[in-house]
């Protein structure tokens, strides 16, 4: 019953926001990077993204973004696998979520505590014999708390993918004399990638501008490009360099998303959708 | 499709009674309305109850925020939006916003109580005549040191921070000029060394503090020396008072080779809607009580010489907080280095935090 006019009245407000809130601060980033300080119109800021620490801050971005996202999903898919096992997995779901619904800053605050010398874990570890050990600003405080904080990200999507999974192909794949291992790595595994997939760019794509962790937790001892970034707009003032780093960061998303895209569409499809 | 209009009524109604209760509240607690100052100060760095009697006393209602950096609070005073009557920005940052013509002069009759202030820290250098900016408090930059955790070690000297013994035990705020600074100082270079051969050495000499280095942080300095989670920390002599305060053990001390003297001033942002609120204000600080129970509540030193009368004489008399004119001749204040600068400060300092893992 929609005559053209009213698809185009419905087409407006999304049209409007994608200008407004996508499309004009990235032309807006891209714009102030061809400037430098002084209001010049220049590439020095590409150059000198090229030439100095900023590729050494790019390679350790990736690599902590890389930890994160791994050991992220190594505790999301069998946490997920388990969900959908259990019986009240909506209330389990929940119980997993429920936590991210706390602000940021209060839980990384928390950590502050819970992982200081005289904190609960030390304590632990001296029943056991070990002395005061470091555990904050290192790190494996930076990555335990970084993976704490996004792995309802990774649990949703890896959830919902073994949730729409049809169990009578398990089935089949049982009767017909596959171990739980080949089950598993031919049949579950590949028709949940999409998940996966998803779950890798929810955490990977953030955790490549973390900044607030790095310092609360890391002690700054890890840099990551959202350090940076943060430190051109507001300490610097070097709009440009800043909004330069921001061109490269939103650059790497794209790479990212493509490479984690969903090619092979309708692949954990059973009919529903 | 139900449920959902029916979840979206029910968050419209609740901030609908949310917004109502808000504006009662807002109603009763002023008395002259819509008169209000909006004052933008950093964090903790004034008695509250101060607020509340102020409001009593000038009928005006005040609004109250904090920022973190001198820079994060010019930037969102450049960009107008929030009309701030008041803002406390440092020496360096008040050379700057003239520059950008952010402030607007201060009408010295309207501040009767500008006697009280001490000359020594009047008509300084960045702001010749108080045309803009009134003081509000001073400080140094040192060492704040936990004897109890230390063999005894003292931190006459900034090398001392080198020291192998002190391996994973320092903390750094998180603060080029700070930073960068100490290299400096530690070589016996100015400060504000624009030099390029002096930065480099002081870059490659703060290279060698790494492994000593336990974190670079902010404001959680305070709760970490408080709790003995660190033996030392860089840090600025009101938020060592502050440690000082809650935990005895700790000690400070500003390093022979010199280092950074610092004010904090009262200005009045050009996006000021108040301004005769503002000088009501600033009058008010300057009051000797006023100042002294601030002073009392912060921890910082006061330049406020009718306040410091009325102090504690153990606190006023204490030459780690109140040094000497003589010793302050040693220290240094920040001058503003020009943007360009202030980039190779940072690179220098992002490469230094690489440097640290």
């Amino acid at each position: 019953m929609q005559t053209k006019n009213t698809k185009t009245f419905y087409l407006i407000p999304y049209f409007a926001w994608i200008i407004l809130f996508v499309i004009a601060p990235i032309a807006l980033i891209a714009y102030y990077s061809l400037f430098d300080l002084s209001g010049n119109f220049t590439l020095d800021n590409y150059k000198n993204f090229f030439t100095s620490i900023y590729l050494k801050l790019t390679l350790s971005s990736f690599w902590y973004a890389f930890l994160i996202t791994l050991f992220s999903l190594l505790v999301a898919y069998p946490t997920a696998y388990l969900l959908t096992k259990t019986k009240h997995k909506q209330l389990w779901l929940l119980l997993i979520i429920i936590p991210s619904w706390i602000n940021l800053l209060l839980k990384t605050y928390a950590f502050i505590g819970i992982f200081g010398l005289y904190g609960p874990i030390n304590a632990f570890l001296n029943v056991f014999g070990f002395g005061e050990t470091q555990i904050l600003f290192t790190d494996f405080s930076f990555i335990f708390v970084s993976v704490y904080i996004f792995i309802p990200f990774m649990i949703l999507p890896i959830f919902n993918a073994l949730d729409k999974l049809n169990p009578s192909l398990i089935d089949a794949s049982r009767d017909l004399g596959a171990s739980s291992w080949t089950t598993f790595s031919k049949v579950i595994f590949p028709l949940t990638t999409n998940g996966v997939k998803a779950g890798i760019q929810a955490v990977f794509i953030p955790s490549l501008s973390l900044f607030m962790i790095t310092r609360l937790i890391a002690g700054n001892k890890v840099i990551t490009l959202g350090t940076a970034i943060e430190q051109q707009f507001l300490v610097t003032q070097n709009w440009g360099m800043g909004s330069t780093i921001a061109v490269f960061l939103i650059i790497f998303m794209v790479i990212v998303m493509i490479i984690t895209g969903q090619r092979d569409k309708g692949a954990n499809s059973n009919g529903k959708n | 499709m139900k449920d959902i209009v029916r979840a979206a009524l029910t968050i419209i109604l609740v901030c609908l009674v949310l917004f109502f209760v808000n504006d009662l509240l807002n109603k009763n607690s002023g008395k002259a309305g819509s008169d209000t100052v909006t004052i933008y100060n950093w964090g903790e760095y004034i008695d509250p109850d101060l607020i509340a009697q102020f409001e009593d006393e000038s009928g005006y209602r005040v609004v109250y925020e904090t920022f973190d950096s001198n820079e994060a609070m010019m930037t969102k005073i450049e960009q107008g939006g929030t009309s701030y009557d008041i803002a406390v920005p440092s020496e360096y940052a008040i050379e700057k916003m003239k520059e950008h013509d952010l402030l607007l002069p201060i009408d010295h009759s309207k501040i009767p109580n500008l006697k009280n202030i001490d000359p020594y820290f009047l008509d300084l250098s960045f702001d010749p005549k108080n045309e803009f900016s009134i003081p509000y408090f001073w400080g140094t930059v040192g060492i704040v040191f936990n004897p109890s955790l230390l063999d005894g070690q003292t931190f006459d000297s900034w090398d001392a921070l080198w020291d192998p013994s002190l391996k994973g035990q320092v903390l750094l705020v998180d603060s080029a000029r700070e930073v960068i600074g100490m290299g400096l100082n530690s070589l016996g270079y100015s400060l504000n060394s624009t030099n390029e051969k002096e930065l480099q050495e002081a870059s490659e000499k703060l290279n060698k503090l790494t492994p000593n280095v336990k974190a670079i942080i902010g404001d959680e300095v305070t709760q970490l020396m408080v709790n003995e989670e660190a033996a030392v920390a860089l840090t600025w002599s009101g938020q060592a008072a502050d440690m000082m305060w809650e935990n005895e053990e700790l000690d400070y001390s500003v390093p022979e080779e010199g280092s950074n003297l610092w004010f904090d001033n009262m200005v009045i942002p050009k996006t000021a809607a108040n301004i005769e609120g503002a000088h009501a204000f600033i009058n008010f600080m300057l009051d000797a009580e006023v100042a002294a129970q601030n002073a009392d509540y912060v921890g910082y030193s006061i330049p406020n010489a009718a306040a410091v009368e009325l102090m504690d004489e153990e606190v006023t008399a204490d030459e780690r907080f109140y040094p000497t004119e003589e010793t302050r001749d040693n220290l240094e204040v920040y001058n503003n280095l020009g943007l360009e600068m202030l980039g190779v400060y940072n690179e220098l300092f992002l490469k230094f935090k690489m440097g640290t893992n």
